[in-house]
């Protein structure tokens, strides 16, 4: 079978592989560049673990080919502290307890940006419907919106100071 | 999960797609967003030889009304629909549909042509195309062709496109002073297919008459289905509350669905019916705003 030759942007680096038709971003994501932040849950585009964001677009990358990614710029977990300093979301979620078990909290963080750029004050209820596709199994949601509500109001502060 | 071998290709035009197409055989197909496609070669449903990506397009990502149709690219992803204002504005029944469709994150890579182009009943927009009376524009080895939607679904996963056919349009008649649509689904969490779902569109005249009227089902029949015993109950009528009743009625009776884990047969027909009721109300209140 043939290979491809791809080249992304991945955290702000160019990286650049040879790759199989039928592996799948998340596959090259952990196992080619050892990013292991971004989580295998269902495996089905159900769960949202391995959420990533795709030219800033939140994607499912357990349902992507990594060939299809080939041009794009990549934002994973790890790229999303800004020289060390915690992005908004990862502080809110820190300070609001919005993880147990951590699983989800990559995929959940991500979508989270996406869903802030597109609406940067959300109600309540949007945010629940801004993160349905991302599943949690300890915290019951509740201490995930309050972290997603502290980072927009954070977030709203920061552009207005600037 | 990965899918079994296949080979990748890109197309970057609609012609280098169908030239790729004829080339490479009926064992080759198309994929857009993927969500559909690649979740069933994952499960190794479907074994595709070739894949060629008709994602990179450029130029099939518009939503605008032309003349007496809106006209929406098939490459647009559902977000962008969901985002739109023209459509928030004159098309509500697009934004139900969407909302309900998958989740945020799959609306970002979903697209409308691969919604409606997979063929499947369980998918929402098949039964707002048949409400809305759309017509699929597709292009092929033979040069472009317009497929009333009514034509366009012919079984399971089978639709009138051609193997190397691409779809690259989808018409939809003007929404008219005194028009309106509604679509719900039932499912039973986030990003499950519908468990069952009705799409409606009316179009009233100043008294209120109805002059047409389409409902589209998701998910109770193998191919999407039109309830045309109801149609023709509520066309030229001025629709009351029991007309409305006896609609819901009809379409329990005349919908196909199968107990499954979603529900038994008799659950999916009460909940046609009612869907069915409640989708008609929202219309016609959306029609004489």
């Amino acid at each position: 079978m043939a290979k491809h030759t791809i080249t992304m942007t991945i955290n702000g680096e160019s990286v650049s592989a040879e790759v199989d038709s039928r592996l799948l971003l998340v596959h090259f994501i952990r196992e080619n560049l050892d990013l292991t932040g971004t989580h295998i849950g269902c495996d089905t585009s159900n769960c949202g673990a391995c959420t990533i964001l795709l030219d800033g677009k939140s994607i499912k990358s357990c349902t992507y080919l990594a060939v299809r990614a080939d041009g794009a710029a990549i934002t994973t977990i790890e790229g999303l502290a800004a020289e060390g300093t915690n992005h908004p979301l990862q502080q809110a979620f820190h300070d609001q307890h919005g993880l147990h078990c951590g699983f989800c909290t990559p995929g959940m963080i991500l979508r989270s940006v996406d869903l802030l750029k597109n609406n940067p004050n959300p109600t309540e209820e949007e945010i629940r419907w801004g993160i349905s596709g991302n599943l949690c199994r300890c915290t019951g949601y509740n201490n995930i919106v309050k972290s997603v509500q502290q980072a927009a109001k954070e977030m709203q502060n920061q552009s207005e100071s600037v | 999960m990965i899918p079994a071998n296949f080979n990748y290709h890109k197309a970057s035009s609609v012609s280098e797609a169908i030239a790729l197409s004829q080339e490479l055989g009926e064992e080759a197909k198309y994929m857009s967003g993927g969500h559909s496609l690649l979740p069933m070669m994952k499960l190794r449903f479907a074994t595709p030889e070739h894949i060629i990506d008709i994602s990179k397009i450029d130029g099939l990502s518009y939503i605008k009304e032309e003349g007496d149709m809106l006209k929406i690219g098939a490459l647009t992803t559902q977000t962008e629909m969901e985002h739109n204002a023209l459509l928030k504005e004159k098309y509500p029944i697009l934004g139900d549909a969407i909302w309900l469709t998958a989740d945020p994150s799959v609306r970002n890579v979903g697209t409308i042509g691969g919604n409606i182009a997979h063929g499947d009943a369980a998918n929402d927009q098949p039964a707002l195309m048949l409400a809305m009376r759309a017509t699929v524009v597709a292009e092929g080895a033979d040069g472009t062709k317009s497929i009333p939607i009514d034509d366009f679904f012919h079984g399971f996963y089978m639709t009138a496109l051609e193997p190397s056919d691409v779809l690259v349009e989808i018409q939809i008649p003007k929404a008219k002073k005194g028009s309106g649509g509604a679509y719900h689904k039932v499912e039973r969490k986030v990003g499950d297919y519908a468990t069952a779902g009705v799409a409606v569109y009316v179009e009233l005249d100043v008294d209120g008459v109805c002059q047409e009227i389409g409902i589209g089902l998701t998910n109770v029949s193998a191919v999407p289905m039109r309830l045309e015993r109801g149609e023709a109950l509520l066309r030229g009528q001025k629709i009351t509350d029991e007309l409305i009743s006896e609609v819901g009625q009809v379409a329990s009776e005349d919908c196909e669905p199968e107990s499954d884990l979603r529900g038994s047969e008799a659950y999916k027909r009460s909940i046609v019916n009612t869907i069915t009721k409640r989708m008609l109300n929202k219309a016609l209140e959306r029609a004489r705003q």
